[in-house]
């Protein structure tokens, strides 16, 4: 393409033209393709996104109308009587990924800084290779893992320990069913630690080693120079692996539709079954017959967009807030 | 070199030959969308009917039943299939008449997890105060009274229903709607409804995992996965009295109980028919197809294939645990499918 305009240009022109000025014309050309190629790519992904929004809103409009801001605030789900509020399932998606990344977050820093500070040459690799694969493993092996094995341990074992001895807290408190919120919270942390421990794990790499020279030099212990060197370093680059991780809680579907319950109830006790987004999604989108139905479930499926966006743009807020925009981790 | 090109022709050669005559030009398509449930038995009829008429192949997709009704009434797809029968306003709604063909039943049942588990009964009544939350221990007097010779442990009982929307669900609240004038006020029937208690199970392999692990719980299934997962299935009171066990033969025995009743349009609920040795939790699923064909050669394919899948096609089912259709209301589907028509003419007189 470019090697014909050059012809159309005429051998006069070339031979008064210096070298430098034909592949200057031919790299503008090529840049000009490039710039538009790149350009059209980010329109096409950003016509996509603003087309699902579009969509989802049409699709939803029945029920926003029907609802308006009701739909935020009530807890009734009743497809029979074509009653929709969608509470319980928004709080069960923020609760479940609280409890996530509540559990998750110290076991996973705590798993990077031994990977990248403390443990010995030869164990790394094979370590960190095991953590990612946890990310592979597909999720519905999550959910019936959850539902053969976790659910039974944490009914015969974990629950009646907590009930004895936290009791007393209304969050401990109810029939030991196994299933519910607490299992719904476990099976998410231990989906987001291999995101959260792998990243982190780079993030703290990629701190210079003059940092933790500096911080040891000084007469620092090793965990005051990780703690004042290398995790202050990297700490916008660790909310970001923290964000990963709580954007895959929030989403996930079939592990936690398999071990919540799916009760579009707000309980107080972590024991008592609940609901997600994503859950009543998978669950009730196939089935669902009525227009209202539909239009409400596909409100759901906006409102769950709309959360992650939110809690994105939070976080974006949060790391330039404690780094500044320009001071990533691995920087 | 001559001899590998030669080879080549002669192999493009034989696949040329019309030794099985599908060229794919003369090859229809018939598209359909819709239940889940039936999905197994008829993607087995569509292999079949492949020996019996070459010339059709069929894309059936299981998005589930909402779907099929949609689909369906928009034209999408050449016929829709339902595990619940479309509402009089659903029907209102969509372009043209639009036929139920019931293809097989399929069943529901009680399974439960107790020591020992013994063969428990169960009246519809009982049923529906548990799944109410007014009967919530095993050792209920009225649990009780209808299992006299089995040890019924003083523990709470783990109500489980399935989370997702699901024929299996309909046919279940069917049956409480019909047994429980409390149920039907304060639930109602629905592929999805807001159960007053219990712990929801995605599909029936999730309600049988809850059930196979939480001891003291009660949940239900689809008869075939009961069947062939082994579990415990209860007997329940039928219309006539008399406590039926679920199989495939006591679900035939329901339609063929509910035959002399049998509404034109076939949108008839099985569940708590009449008849002595007819078990009361079951139903039919149906194919949806439009009375009057868009297409006269896609009209004829699917009429032949009705016709057939409701005679030889009905010794298929009870390899895949679904009951086939009982002989009386097969008769009356035959008069059905002889209705259906192209601009007016019938399309299976025409052949």
């Amino acid at each position: 393409m470019a090697a014909d305009s050059m012809a159309g240009v005429g051998a006069a022109d070339r031979l008064s033209l210096p070298p430098q000025a034909i592949s200057r014309r031919r790299a503008a050309l090529g840049d000009r393709i490039y710039r538009a190629c790149v350009l059209a790519s980010v329109w096409l992904v950003l016509v996509l996104a603003a087309g699902l929004v579009a969509a989802l809103c049409w699709e939803s409009w029945e029920a926003i109308r029907a609802f308006g801001l009701r739909f935020l605030v009530t807890s009734h789900w009743d497809p029979v009587a074509g009653e929709f509020g969608a509470l319980p399932f928004i709080y069960g998606t923020l609760l479940s990924s609280l409890l996530a990344l509540l559990i998750a977050v110290p076991l996973s820093l705590g798993a990077a800084i031994f990977l990248a500070e403390l443990a010995p040459a030869w164990i790394r690799p094979p370590v960190a290779f095991l953590i990612e694969m946890l990310a592979a493993v597909p999720s519905v092996v999550y959910g019936l893992w959850g539902i053969f094995v976790l659910v039974p341990w944490l009914r015969d074992w974990v629950q009646p320990a907590l009930a004895t001895t936290l009791g007393f807290l209304p969050l401990f408190q109810g029939p030991p069913y196994g299933i519910g919120m607490l299992a719904a919270g476990l099976i998410l942390s231990i989906m987001v630690v291999p995101y959260i421990t792998s990243v982190s794990r780079e993030v703290l790499l990629a701190v210079p080693g003059s940092q933790r020279e500096a911080a040891l030099g000084l007469g620092a212990t090793r965990w005051e120079a990780t703690r004042i060197a290398v995790l202050r370093y990297g700490r916008s680059g660790l909310i970001g692996a923290i964000l990963l991780g709580l954007g895959r809680a929030l989403g996930e579907t079939m592990a936690v539709t398999m071990v919540i319950g799916n009760r579009p109830e707000i309980a107080a006790s972590l024991f008592a079954p609940g609901y997600t987004m994503a859950s009543v999604l998978a669950n009730e989108f196939t089935e669902a017959t009525s227009d209202l139905y539909v239009s409400a479930l596909v409100e759901i499926g906006l409102l769950l967009l709309v959360i992650t966006v939110v809690v994105n743009g939070f976080a974006r807020l949060l790391v330039w807030s404690v780094g500044g925009p320009a001071r990533g981790g691995r920087e | 070199m001559m001899k590998k090109w030669s080879l080549l022709a002669v192999l493009l050669l034989a696949a040329a030959i019309p030794g099985r005559p599908a060229p794919a030009d003369a090859q229809m398509l018939m598209n359909g969308a819709g239940a889940t449930f039936p999905y197994p038995i008829y993607s087995k009829w569509f292999e079949e009917y492949i020996k019996v008429d070459p010339e059709v192949r069929f894309n059936y997709q299981s998005i589930g039943s909402g779907g099929g009704i949609r689909q369906i009434s928009e034209r999408t797809v050449d016929f829709g299939a339902s595990d619940g029968p479309m509402t009089d306003d659903q029907l209102k709604k969509a372009p043209a008449e639009l036929f139920h063909i019931p293809t097989v039943m399929g069943a529901v049942v009680a399974t439960y997890n107790l020591p020992g588990n013994p063969q428990l009964s169960f009246t519809g009544d009982v049923l529906a105060d548990i799944y109410l939350g007014k009967i919530t221990k095993w050792s209920d007097a009225r649990i009780k009274a209808l299992n006299p010779s089995a040890t019924l442990p003083d523990q709470s009982i783990v109500v489980v229903h399935r989370s997702d929307g699901s024929g299996t669900t309909y046919i279940w609240v069917d049956y409480l709607c019909k047994i429980s004038p409390e149920w039907d006020k304060q639930v109602g029937r629905g592929t999805s409804v807001k159960w007053p208690v219990g712990l929801g199970g995605k599909g029936n392999e999730g309600v049988a995992g809850q059930v196979k692990n939480a001891p003291g719980s009660l949940g239900y299934v689809e008869l075939a996965y009961a069947i062939t997962n082994k579990l415990p299935a209860a007997k329940v009171k039928n219309q006539a009295g008399k406590f039926v066990e679920p199989t495939i033969e006591s679900t035939t025995a329901a339609a063929a109980g509910a035959a002399k009743s049998m509404p034109s349009d076939f949108r008839v609920s099985l569940t708590n028919p009449p008849g002595d040795s007819a078990y009361p939790i079951a139903s039919f699923t149906w194919l949806l197809v439009y009375k009057d064909q868009p297409n006269e050669a896609k009209g004829k394919n699917l009429v032949k294939f009705l016709w057939w899948a409701i005679h030889d096609g009905q010794k298929y089912p009870s390899t895949l645990l679904y009951a086939p259709l009982p002989a009386p209301v097969v008769k009356e589907i035959e008069a059905k499918i002889k209705q259906i028509t192209y601009s007016g003419k019938p399309l299976l007189a025409a052949q």
